[in-house]
């Protein structure tokens, strides 16, 4: 197995709290990879850190053979790093097509010069951008509502719009931050089919998620964090054995043992 | 264009076409119509284009890339003082009118990155206030650079300003056809003006349909999603507001060259509000809210001032409220009148990101699919 990520000693602090410490975790190339926790365990804060949102405190991120540069987003999404967000960020004003659209942004070049004199390479890049858009509304299902402003879209589909969008960005890892909060069972059974798909397609996926029976079916190996620290990584079946995971899940923390 | 087209009422819905030609007509005969109510109408007009320049700028800031931006006439003044720095006797330097129109660009685009640079990450009311002091900043410069080196000649302002002169061809001589039909230099400013606007309104739609114009559109409506798909929202401020300031840039030198004369009271922050009401008013974010808000906004006093005094001396026999008064007493009620019956200013309409065409041929394809199945 080729490892994709790895992530070293990762801390990262928030005036008295401590949001992550030491977190170490590596992952492979075409796996779904859960992280889970405890409310305030450090999952987003990881993602954040992760894709250049947050500056870490120590610790370094090796992406593909190489180091990723911290605190600047529009190079991890460059370096092939895509995110969604728990609350679902959207373009708002912007139609779906567009949100994808502008989830293209980094694959493409255009400059102000091309733009203004509209010559050959910018018109074809142009087609190809609405083009590929629209192969990517089709993938997560909602091509119907391509002209529909995002805004006006169902929760679900937002939902896949913002998957759609982050694979706009031609990711090689996709960190999806509970994609299926708020969602019902039949959404997130289209929603694991989605996931499944796409790791099918060559992607990794990180995965924060709460709905225990979905991490468990969909992921092959996942993390545990609570407090900042990681506490068990393995595939699920033993992870959901392990007594600190449920300690941690419990409430007992380390007294209990 | 289309935006516009779309915005005619009535028409523009049913038959593009004829709007289209409709609008076109509209802008030629424009000054014939304003010439019979007298040539200073037709003057009115050409500084209207010169607002719906400035509009169209600012809206592109604070329309499609949302940064508020109250200092927006800085750039106006940049433009216009190069322009009378590089073609008057104030320095005795005459240069040609095509080489200064891109140098008053120039430097009115270097002036939106250096006011770009320290707002990169301030947004709403704490960049509306910054901005607003570099307008001041700007206009205070001008009326100050007069000691120890006479630079700008203070509040007197400069005079004698070349007027514009294409190849030889000077916009401010009337054309004499015959004995009694001469062509006023006012007709020839507003038809270069209206050639500039509409090459405004071209530049602009390209740069809205566009990954550029996406990107903006995306920092605006979030601009931490924006950063998280790669955005890199540094750069793409810069870039509004030196594209934006470019645009002030242009409408300054064709001010300077047109007036003849510029100096710093042209250039207060009350002329900046006035081109942010004009994008308010006929709708933020697309292009013709800016055409349609800075016509309406542009005439509507003059009209007013018009009709005021000879309505009050019927009235009540003697002026009582100064027209200038009333006209900033109009403008507020206008304004307040539009939050109440249509908030998202004349012409709401969302601007769009994508070809039309694109769009269309794959809805179809999308379509005939699912019929298929």
């Amino acid at each position: 197995m080729i490892t994709l990520l790895e992530a070293r000693n990762i801390g990262k602090r928030f005036g008295g709290l401590q949001a992550l410490s030491d977190v170490s975790l590596t992952i492979r190339k075409g796996e779904v990879y859960g992280l889970i926790g405890p409310n305030g365990a450090g999952k987003t804060t990881f993602f954040n850190v992760l894709t250049g949102a947050y500056t870490p405190d120590g610790g370094e991120f090796v992406f593909n053979g190489s180091l990723l540069p911290t605190g600047k987003p529009h190079k991890v999404v460059g370096r092939g790093i895509a995110r969604t967000f728990q609350n679902i960020r959207l373009f708002r004003d912007l139609t779906a097509l567009e949100n994808v659209m502008a989830g293209h942004h980094i694959r493409t070049k255009a400059g102000v010069w091309g733009v203004l004199t509209q010559n050959r390479f910018t018109r074809e890049e142009e087609r190809l951008t609405t083009e590929r858009a629209f192969e990517l509304l089709r993938y997560v299902g909602i091509q119907r509502f391509a002209d529909v402003v995002s805004k006006n879209l169902s929760y679900g589909d937002q939902r896949r719009l913002e998957i759609a969008r982050a694979l706009a960005t031609e990711p090689q890892l996709l960190a999806l931050d509970e994609p299926a909060a708020g969602m019902n069972a039949t959404e997130t059974g289209q929603l694991k089919q989605l996931i499944q798909q796409i790791r099918h397609d060559g992607i990794t996926v990180m995965l924060i998620e709460h709905d225990v029976k979905l991490v468990m079916g969909l992921c092959d190996r996942v993390a545990v964090l609570d407090f900042g620290k990681k506490i068990a990584e393995d595939v699920p079946a033993v992870v959901q054995k392990d007594d600190a995971v449920i300690a941690a899940y419990l409430g007992g923390g380390k007294h209990a043992h | 264009m289309n935006e516009l087209v779309a915005a005619v009422p009535w028409l523009g819905k049913r038959n593009p076409t004829a709007a289209r030609w409709l609008i076109i007509l509209i802008a030629i005969a424009a000054p014939f119509i304003a010439w019979q109510f007298g040539r200073s109408w037709v003057r009115i007009l050409d500084f209207a284009l010169l607002y719906m320049m400035l509009a169209l700028g600012l809206n592109l800031v604070v329309g499609f890339a949302g940064l508020l931006d109250l200092g927006y006439i800085a750039f106006y003044a940049v433009g216009a003082y190069t322009f009378a720095l590089l073609a008057s006797p104030h320095f005795g330097i005459h240069l040609p009118f095509w080489l200064i129109l891109p140098l008053g660009a120039a430097f009115a685009a270097l002036a939106g990155i250096m006011l770009g640079f320290p707002v990169l990450r301030l947004r709403g009311d704490y960049l509306a206030i910054v901005t607003l002091g570099f307008g001041e900043i700007v206009r205070i410069f001008m009326l100050n650079l007069n000691y120890p080196v006479n630079i700008t000649n203070g509040p007197q302002g400069i005079n004698m300003i070349d007027p514009i002169n294409l190849f030889g061809w000077d916009l401010s001589r009337n054309i004499r056809i015959s004995e009694d039909f001469t062509i006023n230099s006012l007709f020839l400013y507003y038809y270069f003006f209206l050639i500039a606007v509409a090459g405004s309104i071209l530049f602009i739609q390209r740069l809205q349909i566009s990954r550029i114009g996406r990107a903006w559109a995306a920092m605006r409506d979030d601009e931490l999603a924006a950063k998280a798909i790669g955005i890199n929202t540094r750069n793409m401020k810069l870039l509004a507001f030196a594209l934006g300031a470019t645009f002030g840039g242009v409408a300054g030198a064709l001010f300077g060259a047109f007036q003849g004369f510029v100096s710093p009271e042209s250039f207060s922050l009350m002329e900046s509000i006035a081109v942010l009401t004009m994008v308010v008013f006929g709708g933020m974010g697309n292009i013709a809210g800016a055409v349609v808000g800075a016509f309406v906004l542009a005439l509507l006093p003059e009209i007013l001032r018009d009709v005021a005094v000879p309505l009050q001396q019927t009235l009540f026999g003697h002026v009582l409220l100064d027209p200038e008064v009333l006209r900033m007493l109009l403008l507020s009620l206008a304004m307040i009148l539009m939050m109440l019956l249509r908030p998202s200013g004349m012409i709401p309409a969302r601007a769009r990101y994508c070809h039309d065409k694109h769009l269309s041929q794959h809805l179809n394809n999308t379509l005939k699919q699912e019929g298929a199945k």
